[in-house]
């Protein structure tokens, strides 16, 4: 019986695990928990307080249930935000990875000395914070002291309103908004490209394929995941532009530039109408959060595609 | 034990006295004032030390203004033993940082800059601290304050009883002013004498005169600059100075209701003159266009005119300020058919500081709101060139600041003109901002787009709009 209780005890010596190694996962888990948390709390407390009438102005507020939503859901702004703030994506998305990607194509295909110092000076607007790149294209479309003006002076053009007329705002930001972020869709292109395995180009250089075969029937398919994360990260940033619209226009001429991200900020911080701001927001982090999923999916189908690993 | 215990309680004691022995003051809670009197000290508790060793937190816009008061602090400093921490913004982003630091309620900032019409929304929210108390405390302040010796003109606007839609002048007194501005018409007289051109004193005659002067000077130059962004900025100026002599109205009371008045005769007809003369003669970017822009055109021999605050134009004026430095000339309003000079309504602004209601130091923030509005203070910022339109009568008087400012051509002459009315032309009510702002972009929608058929269906919509902004305000009469 002795030898029996003996051995046992010795079992659960073995059996206890030091109390640091017990902590470990916790610990390893810890960071992590802490910033969702860090996120989840605002977020809660937004959704709840989109359900308030919370103001900045008013020392308390009540409880309303739906009636923020309700209203910006039946009111013409709302529908107006989400139109623009979908153009503005498009437009910018669209023109940044067509242009990141052709020139990352010249750059590979290039690859001399000359290349490699259009690489470094390519990214140099990626550098320079949106808000700064705005107030320099600010003075640069300046009819008075702008240097773009003087230059279109030479072909008679006089007094062009940029950011100033209703028709040419969405392209004038949309442009600022091309020169600042199209490195980045280069450089995920770039990084892709180079990466590509060079065995089934020489066997389609064998067989005689075009450039334009060899693009449409291997580089496309193989880029396709760096494509993917370039769109990720440009639509969603592209979905929630502040900077260059405020810095540019703060929203006009009119209503023409109100998206929803300064529709939201509007409201909010100037209005001071915490409660009412916070669905525009709310919407706002819905979609991206859709579109992201989507795009996340079909990268993770390209990728396997890419490898080999699903037809 | 005890003993330790009873030290460190009593340790505690003595330390939150000194630190709090300088905070509180005026009314706790603030923002709303207490209807109770406060005590009253006697002038010999005055010192200019009594809150030595205490810290504030000032909050400035981007402006000449607050570079004055920031070029004297190191004095303010070595004269109350006050530390002053400060951080100063451009006005673009100014009063959103500021709505967020006073909504937190932390008391930080101790004493902010700020305008009139902040006043009906950060005063109704409780980010005010009433100023009254301070101001009629002789323990608080100094004997040479003299606050009677301001202009009625700079301070009135500056009280207000928190009723919607009751006018300023009544009630307690929220802020204290740095300088004011009214709104006139300047214009470059050499380019005037060229074109033998005379100052036009109606309207009609300024949308001829400024079309006239379309490319006075070759391509790009234009007849009158006026703001145009989409905010409360651009309706403030020259556009609710003309409103006002116009005898239109943004909104009156009616059955216990803040009702909009935009679409009445007067407020159409005013709003599609603007709209032809900014598109007649006004900038080609227009819509970008804040004070500095207007201005600077001005400065820059862009702009023949500019309708906008008194002291723009001067800041282009001066000697090395401009490339039209010395050529500019002020006039008044121009007045539409059937009014006379005496229906000639400026609209005011004032940059002004207030006290946090919040703040936990609020006998040193009196100080240097005090020190920074003193009249030795105001002689000085009136004289070297920082404040132009000063809120001191004695300022005014002083020869110093007649020969300094007065040389700029019909500057106090017109300004003495402009005073008999002017005022703060909006009725007070705190949705100023959300009013505004949507009264600017309907501007930018007429001057721009083909949005409207007319400016008075334009006016009708924003009529509406404006009712709905303001339909939970009671207003008692």
């Amino acid at each position: 019986m002795k030898e029996q209780n003996k051995n046992s005890t010795a079992a659960n010596e073995l059996n206890v695990v030091p109390f640091k190694t017990r902590m470990r996962p916790y610990l390893i888990v810890a960071p992590a928990l802490l910033i969702t948390i860090g996120i989840m709390i605002p977020f809660i407390m937004s959704i709840y307080y989109s359900l308030t009438s919370y103001s900045f102005r008013l020392p308390n507020y009540s409880f309303i249930g739906l009636k923020n939503w309700i209203a910006i859901l039946k009111s013409g702004g709302f529908w107006k935000a989400v139109w623009v703030t979908l153009r503005y994506a498009f437009f910018s998305t669209a023109l940044e990875m067509l242009l990141g990607m052709g020139v990352a194509m010249l750059l590979n295909n290039l690859n001399n000395k000359f290349s490699k110092i259009l690489r470094v000076a390519l990214i140099f607007p990626l550098m320079v914070a949106p808000i700064t790149a705005t107030i320099i294209w600010q003075l640069m479309l300046n009819n008075s002291v702008g240097i773009v003006e003087k230059f279109l002076n030479i072909f008679g053009v006089y007094n062009f309103p940029w950011a100033a007329g209703a028709s040419t705002a969405m392209m004038t930001v949309v442009m600022i908004d091309v020169w600042v972020n199209t490195s980045f869709c280069m450089l995920l292109v770039l990084a892709g490209l180079q990466s590509l395995p060079k065995s089934p180009f020489e066997s389609a250089k064998i067989d005689g394929g075009s450039p334009w075969f060899n693009f449409i029937n291997l580089t496309l398919p193989m880029l396709k995941p760096s494509l993917y994360i370039a769109l990720l990260f440009r639509l969603m940033a592209a979905l929630q532009e502040y900077a260059i619209i405020f810095g540019l226009t703060k929203g006009g001429p009119g209503d023409t530039l109100m998206n929803l991200s300064l529709t939201s900020y509007q409201t909010g911080f100037q209005f001071q109408k915490f409660g009412y701001a916070l669905p525009y927001i709310l919407v706002l982090w819905i979609f991206i959060n859709m579109v992201a999923k989507q795009i996340v999916k079909r990268q993770r189908a390209a990728q396997k595609q890419a490898a080999g690993l699903e037809e | 034990m005890k003993k330790r215990l009873l030290s460190v309680l009593l340790c505690t004691a003595m330390i939150s006295t000194m630190l709090i022995g300088c905070g509180g003051g005026g009314n706790e809670g603030g923002g709303g004032g207490s209807d109770e009197p406060a005590e009253m000290g006697s002038a010999e508790d005055f010192d200019w030390k009594n809150c030595d060793g205490t810290t504030i937190n000032v909050m400035f816009n981007e402006h000449n203004y607050s570079k004055a008061v920031i070029s004297k602090i190191e004095e303010f400093e070595e004269l109350t033993g006050i530390t002053v921490e400060y951080s100063s913004t451009p006005e673009s982003n100014y009063f959103d940082k500021l709505n967020t630091a006073l909504s937190s309620r932390s008391g930080t900032p101790d004493v902010y800059m700020t305008g009139a019409y902040q006043v009906w929304e950060y005063a109704s929210a409780g980010y005010m601290e009433p100023l009254d108390d301070y101001i009629n405390n002789p323990a608080k302040t100094a004997a040479d304050y003299n606050f009677d010796d301001f202009l009625s003109a700079t301070v009135d606007p500056l009280r207000w009883d928190l009723v919607p839609g009751h006018a300023v002048g009544e009630g307690s007194q929220w802020a204290l002013p740095m300088g004011w501005e009214l709104n006139n018409l300047a214009y470059n007289k050499s380019v005037f004498e060229d074109k033998q051109l005379t100052v036009p004193t109606t309207t009609d005659e300024l949308l001829e005169v400024a079309e006239s002067l379309n490319e006075f000077a070759g391509s790009g130059s234009y007849g009158i600059a006026v703001r145009g962004t989409r905010e409360w900025a651009t309706i403030h100026p020259g556009y609710m100075s003309l409103f006002a002599t116009w005898g239109a109205k943004d909104f009156e009371i009616e059955d216990g209701k803040l009702v909009c008045k935009l679409d009445s005769k007067e407020a159409i007809e005013m709003t599609d003159y603007w709209v032809k003369l900014i598109k007649a003669a006004g900038p080609s970017q227009w819509s970008n266009y804040t004070w500095y822009e207007a201005s600077s055109d001005l400065g820059a021999g862009k702009a023949a005119m500019l309708f906008d605050a008194t002291s723009a134009g001067y800041f282009q004026n001066f000697e090395g300020a401009s490339d039209q430095s010395g050529n500019i000339a002020w006039s008044t309003i121009p007045l539409p058919e059937g009014k006379t000079e005496a229906d000639m309504k400026a609209n005011v602004w004032i940059w002004s500081m207030a006290m946090n209601a919040d703040s936990k130091n609020k006998d040193a923030a009196w100080l240097f709101l005090q020190y920074f509005t003193s009249p030795e203070y105001m002689q000085y910022a009136g004289t070297d060139g920082a404040s132009p339109d000063t809120p001191r009568q004695s300022v005014m008087d002083s020869a110093e600041y007649k020969e300094i400012v007065g040389s700029a051509d019909n500057y106090l002459e017109s300004i003495e003109v402009l005073s008999e009315n002017a005022t703060i032309q909006f009725t007070p009510q705190p949705y100023f901002f959300e009013c505004t702002t949507k009264w600017a972009e309907v501007l930018q929608d007429l001057v721009l787009t083909d949005k409207y058929s007319s400016t008075e269906e334009a006016m009708k919509q924003l009529k509406k709009d404006l009712d709905t902004i303001v339909s939970d305000l009671e207003v008692s009469e």
